[in-house]
């Protein structure tokens, strides 16, 4: 029987179940808690908070979460994989610090911070050398945004936490590491893969992207035979049993509730997916269309066959920025002819805005209830019994925005009849941070790995 | 026979950039090749019209039983610039799975098919 090395996943983004990671580490045997935080919005959130507050940026969650599995790391040997450090990593260590000191187990709680994905200081230099820093979608050059930059981070892969693993550390704490890293870097550490062993690598990557998003492989947001999937009140985060030669088992902990087979799995292995024959990671392209998935037993599926390439001297980079300002507002039109009162009140708030001379980048209505996220396939909402209208505006000038959320409320007494649900109050105005990706040369990035010490 | 296609596959969405990926999946093996022949790119293209404003990709995992389309254009800017109520793609899975599928008798009888649609 070949050894084999557990990666649990404790949370899946950052607002995931607080209950999960303790659960992790109760419910049975793992080896490493994988905790991802980061999604593309995340990074600028965490940016303005740092502005704010120096010793701020990092996911706060994630000092509970520690707090949840310090006994398990401090006197079971379980070891903790996490992105949450965000836009500041250091910081994210001494919060953990205070904590275990606090819980009386900072003498056994090794902290290894990675850094230098952080590139936001260095943008003006990356673009003399010549990185142009393109919209990979829209191919815009940097120029177009450059002075409302927020925050700017590579994605960075496995080296850095296999480094940090190596020198001891039982805590691994990352900046923009890619979500699939945190589960391959475990792999790549205890067995010893080569960096070039693309096959093996993949198949790290595969198991990453199919626990990265905690409990929906394992039911959670499962389409299939939904109904049947029991007591997801009490679902079991997945969990990855692989083994040296890159095969591996998702399972979760026994007596938990949801479920996982060849159906769930399948189901989170496409989320997100853009050409699967090329999933590019900084460690190695995966070739999805390689996966073999088979039922192997009860909430136990195994994976294997998985093929890699070599990965492109590339690295993806985040780049957040300003882009104005917006606003939605809503309001409930009830039978009879709820669509019909719900598209004159949208016509009429629209008169109004225009009388007002005020000028949006974007103006978006929807009828909840009718066509908001189907649109004409879902027929015309006659004879719905409410319907919601939800008028959204972006605009780059906040006072425009403002003078919008002013005209929702008095729709509900000069406006078309049976209308409701205004208890909210006005619309907020918030600012809108929006995403830019690019490239940037491998060469450019230089990670660095320290042990925490206060 | 008319086969809804809710009634023989399930689906996942999700978002990069303006994109909504949708990766539709078999519920059992051997009706996969008929989501292979009836989703033809630009089957699925006209049933969104009206909804993304992008072309269509389609790729195949015949290994999971599953098909992932690409529809660009589709969240109306994406990210945090889409006012949409789905910004992020989540339910443009089941908007496929609305698709109602033509199957030869036969063939639909030999595999076991649901019948519906009207």
């Amino acid at each position: 029987m070949s050894r084999t090395v557990r990666v649990g996943a404790g949370q899946g983004f950052w607002g995931d179940w607080l209950e999960a990671p303790r659960r992790q580490v109760e419910g049975g045997p793992i080896d490493y808690l994988m905790l991802d935080y980061l999604a593309e919005v995340t990074m600028s959130i965490l940016q303005k908070q740092k502005e704010r507050d120096p010793s701020m940026g990092y996911a706060r969650d994630f000092v509970g979460a520690m707090e949840s599995v310090f006994s398990a790391v401090a006197d079971r040997g379980v070891r903790v994989i996490a992105n949450a450090g965000g836009v500041n990593p250091p910081a994210s260590a001494a919060a953990v610090h205070t904590a275990a000191r606090k819980h009386g187990v900072a003498d056994r709680i090794r902290i290894g911070v990675v850094t230098g994905d952080d590139v936001l200081p260095r943008i003006d230099d990356l673009l003399a050398k010549g990185q142009a820093l393109a919209n990979m979608d829209t191919r815009e050059p940097l120029a177009t945004i450059r002075d409302r930059v927020l925050s700017a981070n590579a994605y960075i892969g496995a080296g850095p936490i296999v480094q940090a693993l190596r020198q001891g550390a039982n805590v691994v704490i990352t900046g923009r590491s890619t979500d699939t890293a945190l589960t391959m870097a475990p792999l790549l550490h205890e067995f010893d893969w080569k960096r070039d062993d693309w096959d093996r690598l993949a198949a790290g990557i595969v198991a990453g992207h199919i626990i990265e998003c905690g409990a929906q492989c394992s039911g959670g947001n499962c389409l299939f035979d939904w109904r049947n999937i029991p007591d997801l009140a009490d679902v079991g985060y997945p969990i990855v049993e692989a083994q040296a030669d890159g095969t591996f088992y998702i399972t979760k902990h026994p007596g938990t509730g949801g479920r996982i087979s060849r159906h769930t799995v399948i189901e989170q292995l496409v989320y997100e997916m853009g050409n699967p024959h090329e999933y590019i990671t900084p460690d190695v392209i995966a070739d999805f269309t390689s996966i073999q998935v088979e039922d192997a037993g009860p909430d136990r599926v195994k994976v294997s066959g998985i093929t890699g390439k070599p990965p492109t001297d590339k690295l993806k980079v985040s780049i957040a920025y300003r882009a104005g300002f917006k606003a939605v507002g809503t309001l409930v039109y009830v039978w009879p002819d709820a669509i019909e009162k719900a598209r004159l009140a949208d016509r009429v708030l629209r008169q109004r805005l225009d009388r007002l001379g005020l000028r949006f980048e974007e103006i978006h209505t929807e009828f909840l209830g009718a066509t908001a996220t189907h649109g004409a396939l879902a027929g015309d909402g006659r004879d719905a019994p409410e319907i919601q209208l939800r008028v959204g505006v972006r605009s780059a000038d906040r006072a425009t925005v403002e003078r919008f959320t002013r005209e929702i409320a008095p729709l509900v007494l000069n406006g078309p009849p049976s209308v409701t649900g205004f208890a909210g109050g006005r619309p907020k105005t918030e600012e809108v941070v929006a995403y830019w990706p690019a490239l940037v040369d491998k060469r450019e990035i230089t990670t660095r790995v320290e042990m925490y010490s206060p | 026979m008319k086969v809804r296609l809710v009634d023989i596959a399930h689906a996942r969405s999700g978002d990069k950039g303006d994109t909504a990926n949708v990766g539709v999946i078999a519920m059992r093996t051997a009706w996969y090749p008929i989501l292979e022949r009836e989703l033809t790119t630009e089957r699925v293209a006209t049933h969104f019209r009206g909804m993304i404003t992008g072309p269509v990709e389609r790729y195949a995992l015949p290994n999971l039983d599953a098909l992932n389309f690409l529809l660009h254009g589709a969240l109306g800017g994406g990210g945090t610039l889409s006012l949409k109520t789905d910004a992020q793609g989540k339910v443009f899975s089941t908007a496929l799975l609305r698709m109602v599928l033509d199957v030869p008798d036969e063939e639909g009888r030999t595999l076991g098919l649901p019948r519906g649609g009207q």
